[in-house]
């Protein structure tokens, strides 16, 4: 079974083999450099449910990878494994230079390299837009109160809101509460951000406006493993797509992929969707 | 006035401010119980929760001027003379802490939990994480039925009239003997009563209509 299953390309994945049409080949000078994150066979049940199934798979710096599949396939468990949310039962995980499986991990140090952006935003509603960036640069990493505002600013423009740093959450649209926590996660300068279905609560609009903020991250060169339901978004700003099935890498390929599906199973999935 | 001098209403307000003391005594020391409990109470530790439950139920089952009676003949026995305002101070104390401790946890629970998650992934300490992002939080939710609360501890110091504690409830028992017009006396004590609490019951509705707006 397994010998034939699809799971054998994902190990075959390094970098390099994506196409040269790829359009941030020229940005990505790092991606021969060892992967930032690396699933080797990782399983995770959730008591006897067994939610991922020996999952392989490895992020080069500089990489964009979204994961896509069917709800329940364990795409979002699999991200959640990647900051320590959530703790895998076998395998070997290792992200940022640190081995999640083997036992003591400091999960603080882990979380300062790993951002994670959640589908219902998450963000402070007691502090302010400027407030909700700066508290973890202060606390965490100890800077003066003048650094972490100017590193705020720095965010805000980034994500195109510097004229509502003084806002509460509540003030804001969906979109704009979305593109906040993606400027909060940015303000820990981390080296890689994961994006769990964050454009799954927005309408169309919205979406966009926060699809056009990860495009402009990709483009900037930040490694991310996202998420998502936005099939052509995944088409044109993934460097490589995983289709996962039943716990299962099941097929992976640069974002053409989707076009020329090799499983009947990401056939149906890419055909249901449009 | 009334039937009664000048001297037995000023009598009567004495006691009236005896029943502020033993409120703000009820309320501070309550606050500082309660607030431990509350932490115990939302903890993960089991043992933890297991001691502020205890506490909690059993001031909880035991009727207030029992609390009282046992509290002052407790201190008595163990060699120590105390006034009965410290007796009924610590029986106070336990009272509001137990219920301020059981409101507030509800309070910090009452905060999502994807609130803790953020931070967790912030990189914040536990400690962070609750000092910043949650206790905040749980404070506005707090107002309310903290306030509201208070007038609950301002009716109930009137059982320390059980230990002869010289409050308003005590004092107004002491004019009635001397001038038997139970029904004005205690009319009086009503109205001062309800002078203290109907503030407060108006405070904590317009802090509840308020955070419902927001």
């Amino acid at each position: 079974m397994d010998l034939t299953s699809p799971t054998l390309t994902s190990s075959a994945l390094p970098s390099p083999a994506i196409p040269a049409a790829d359009p941030h080949e020229g940005l990505r000078m790092t991606s021969s450099a060892a992967p930032l994150v690396r699933f080797k066979n990782v399983e995770k049940s959730f008591g006897a449910l067994q939610v991922l199934k020996g999952i392989t798979l490895d992020v080069a710096p500089g990489q964009v990878v979204a994961l896509i599949g069917r709800s329940g396939s364990g795409k979002s468990t699999a991200l959640r494994c990647v900051n320590g949310l959530e703790t895998i039962n076998g395998g070997e995980l290792e992200v940022c230079g640190r081995k999640l499986h083997a036992g003591k991990v400091d999960l603080l140090e882990l979380r300062k390299d790993v951002g994670i952006v959640f589908q219902s935003y998450n963000l402070f509603p007691h502090l302010t837009v400027e407030e909700n960036i700066t508290l973890a640069p202060r606390k965490v990493r100890r800077i003066s109160k003048a650094e972490a505002r100017d590193i705020a600013a720095e965010v805000l423009e980034e994500v195109g809101l510097s004229e509502k740093a003084q806002a509460y959450p509540e003030q804001l649209s969906g979109g704009q509460q979305q593109r906040v926590a993606i400027a909060r996660s940015l303000a820990m300068r981390p080296k890689l951000i994961l994006f769990d279905e964050v454009t799954s609560a927005l309408d169309p609009e919205l979406t966009g406006e926060v699809l056009k903020v990860i495009e402009r991250l990709a483009r900037e060169g930040m490694t991310m493993m996202l998420v998502t339901h936005e099939m052509a978004f995944a088409r044109s700003v993934a460097n490589t797509v995983v289709f996962m099935h039943q716990g299962r890498v099941w097929e992976t390929g640069p974002g053409a992929m989707l076009a020329n599906p090799v499983t009947d199973e990401l056939r149906q999935f890419v055909g249901s969707g449009l | 006035m009334l039937g009664l001098t000048i001297e037995q209403i000023a009598y009567l307000f004495r006691g009236a401010g005896w029943t502020i003391v033993l409120s703000v005594l009820g309320f501070v020391g309550g606050t500082l119980l309660g607030l431990p409990v509350a932490l115990a109470r939302a903890s993960k530790n089991r043992l933890l929760r297991f001691l502020s439950g205890l506490l909690v139920q059993l001031v909880q089952g035991i009727p207030l001027p029992v609390i009282m009676f046992v509290v002052y003949f407790g201190i008595s026995i163990a060699g120590f003379d105390v006034p009965a305002l410290v007796a009924a101070g610590v029986a106070m104390t336990l009272y509001s802490g137990a219920y301020l401790g059981e409101i507030w946890k509800g309070c910090i629970l009452a905060v999502p939990r994807t609130q803790w998650e953020a931070g967790e992934c912030l990189a914040l300490t536990k400690t962070q994480r609750f000092v910043f992002v949650i206790l905040p939080q749980a404070l506005r939710i707090a107002v309310p039925p903290t306030v509201g609360f208070l007038v609950q501890i301002v009716k109930n110091t009137s059982y320390s009239v059980v230990i002869n504690f010289f409050d308003l409830t005590y004092s107004a028992k002491v004019i009635n003997n001397a001038t038997y017009k139970p029904f004005t006396v205690f009319t009086i004590a009503a109205l001062i009563y309800f002078a203290i609490c109907f503030p407060m019951s108006l405070l904590a509705s317009r802090f509840d209509r308020r955070l419902h707006r927001s």
